[in-house]
């Protein structure tokens, strides 16, 4: 029997072997772990603004991302956030508290490396992506925004 | 219509969105073998996009936290950030705007980051 044909028909049967379930599963984890994510925060701007009602949406917004920032950043020094993380997948990666997630845990991992060198150096290897294209492309989409809409 | 009703008929309709926006990447995640870095720069860029587009608004008001706590939300804001900056001073406020309005999220994320690392060791692996 020639080559490729084993090969394609290895490739059925590892595909016929593979569990399908991993797939709702992870998915179902994702969404219920993002969506309580966004739920908390939510929670969390919603007392803030029962609190300080004279504060303005904009500094609720901010202090709401600040507080859920700093929790995440703190549950990943207790070791907690990898527990959520393993389970949680994009759920637990993609909201604002996974990218605090990752810059803490970077951080952490690079401390025998000094502070310096190490986590200074490092703090940024996961999340710079998203900071450099964030800023590059928002400022690119102002632009635009402002050409068109005659702002500039 | 009744407060505590509509209350948590916005809470029921953060945890859906926020969790259907986390559950399409998890699905990018297995279906493309796309790194998590580049899925973040992509929903990051979506939220660029709605935002440049002026749709983020009103579907901020309408999802609320389920839209801008995942990443969306952030590049949303930055966008936001350079638009309003830009308005103000000409061109060059579209460079710096995004990151002044959420200075204050990034030095947290920044600061808490240093002092969690003073504080703890990492967990073995």
């Amino acid at each position: 029997m020639d080559e490729s044909k084993r090969n394609q028909r290895y490739e059925d049967y590892v595909a016929s072997v593979t569990p399908k379930t991993g797939t709702w599963r992870s998915l179902w984890h994702s969404f219920w772990i993002g969506g309580l994510t966004c739920v908390i925060a939510q929670g969390i701007g919603d007392i803030y603004y029962a609190l300080f009602p004279n504060l303005g949406k904009d500094l609720i917004v901010s202090f709401t991302s600040m507080t859920i920032i700093t929790l995440a950043i703190l549950f990943t020094g207790l070791g907690f956030f990898d527990v959520i993380a393993r389970k949680g997948g994009a759920g637990s990666f993609l909201p604002i508290t996974g990218f605090a997630n990752a810059m803490a845990s970077a951080s952490m991992e690079f401390k025998t490396e000094g502070l310096i060198m190490g986590t200074s150096v490092k703090m940024f290897t996961v999340v710079g992506p998203v900071v450099v294209n964030g800023i590059v492309w928002s400022a690119v989409a102002a632009i635009i925004n402002l050409l068109i809409t005659g702002g500039l | 219509m009744n407060p505590v009703l509509e209350n948590i008929i916005t809470y029921l309709i953060v945890f859906a969105v926020g969790g259907v926006i986390c559950a399409i990447a998890q699905l990018l995640i297995i279906k493309t073998k796309l790194t998590p870095a580049r899925i973040l720069v992509i929903f990051l860029l979506v939220g660029v996009f709605l935002e440049g587009i002026g749709v983020y608004k009103p579907l901020n008001d309408l999802f609320q936290a389920g839209i801008s706590v995942p990443i969306i939300g952030f590049g949303a804001s930055l966008t936001r950030g350079a638009i309003e900056y830009g308005k103000q001073i000409g061109l060059l406020g579209t460079l710096g705007g995004g990151l002044i309005r959420n200075a204050l999220g990034i030095g947290t994320a920044v600061i808490a980051s240093y002092l969690v690392t003073l504080i703890f060791s990492p967990k073995s692996k």
